[in-house]
């Protein structure tokens, strides 16, 4: 299984940057504009998934490997108990406290504002766009034994 | 009223289509037409004014559909197994519906009344995020505000169940394959 006819491919060739860079856009500015870190990590996630989807397993594990989409993964679940945790430690703080807000205070159309909900944004959108990639490829490549005993 | 009317209609397109979804015989089918009711429920959420959940729902309802049709053509399962609800017995379903009107009925009576505006109550938490958020997190975003603010720890909470997710399906799906080479060598 290599992938999808040529009009296919080069359709995805063209694309694959602009909805990568759309999900981008909606991760870091989710605490201006509509959007944020959840809905930004499944766009970048469907650009992963339309690279599978056109071209096959082999093209798609150069743009981002099983591996490394595994270790974003826990690093994005690991940035967002961090960020947490670092009000939490702070005296007289509660948990997911927005510590950085007195260096960077909130002022519309600014993207280094609003304190820590932009790297908490950013945390989530690494972690749910790698989360659903790596739930895709385990759906699609590994073939679970049922299958084998039907044939 | 425009609104009132394209919801309406919206509404009617998207039962049809969960009829549609019920009673085709296709799976693939089936699957494509989940995708257009979510697609018009996003509408929906556009056009009463909530842009955050529109491009939410739409999002995931294209990459559900997306997995979903890999996972059945993956499968390749052509039609869907013979199974009727009229095997099930009614009276115990009857028990259920009772008891979970039952549980919820206090819930349901502390909900204001339908068509009521909730931001009269001055000292309710939403008039309270509305009015504060802004200098409290610095976020114009106000749902950003509250999902990543005030409700932390529920983006936690949903961060922990995509993780757990992605942890089962790896480690069941890979436990198979890896079985099956060790039998095979």
């Amino acid at each position: 299984m290599s992938g999808m006819t040529g009009i296919v491919k080069t359709v995805a060739e063209w694309i694959k940057g602009f909805i990568l860079f759309y999900g981008v856009y909606i991760v870091l500015q989710g605490h201006l504009t509509p959007g944020g870190g959840f809905a930004g990590g499944v766009i970048i996630a469907c650009s992963f998934i339309m690279m599978e989807l056109a071209f096959g397993k082999q093209r798609a594990e150069k743009e981002l490997s099983e591996h490394g989409s595994h270790l974003l993964d826990e690093f994005g679940a690991i940035a967002i108990l961090l960020l947490g945790l670092w009000g939490y430690f702070l005296p007289q703080m509660p948990f997911f406290s927005n510590v950085l807000l007195e260096y960077w205070p909130g002022s519309p159309f600014h993207i280094i504002s609003a304190g820590s909900i932009p790297l908490i944004n950013l945390a989530i959108g690494i972690k749910v766009g790698t989360g659903l990639y790596t739930i895709f490829v385990s759906l699609a490549e590994y073939k679970p034994e049922l299958q084998e005993k039907e044939e | 009223m425009m609104v009132e009317i394209a919801i309406f209609f919206l509404l009617i397109f998207m039962i049809i289509g969960m009829l549609f979804v019920l009673e085709i015989e296709n799976l693939l089918s089936a699957v494509v037409m989940m995708g257009a009711i979510g697609f018009g429920l996003s509408v929906i959420f556009l056009l009463l004014g909530a842009p955050d959940l529109a491009i939410v729902q739409i999002a995931v309802e294209v990459i559900s559909v997306v997995i979903l049709i890999r996972a059945t053509i993956h499968r390749d399962i052509k039609e869907r197994a013979d199974e009727s609800l009229s095997n099930i017995s009614s009276i115990p379903l009857l028990v259920c519906i009772f008891f979970f009107f039952l549980m919820i009925y206090p819930a349901l009576r502390l909900l204001p009344t339908f068509g009521e505006p909730v931001f009269l109550n001055f000292y309710s938490s939403s008039v309270y995020y509305l009015r504060d958020g802004f200098h409290l997190t610095g976020a114009p975003n106000i749902v950003s505000a509250i999902i990543l603010d005030f409700r932390a720890y529920d983006t936690l909470g949903e961060a922990i169940v995509l993780f757990t997710s992605v942890i089962g399906a790896l480690s069941i799906l890979r436990y198979r394959n890896r079985k099956k080479e060790h039998n095979a060598s």
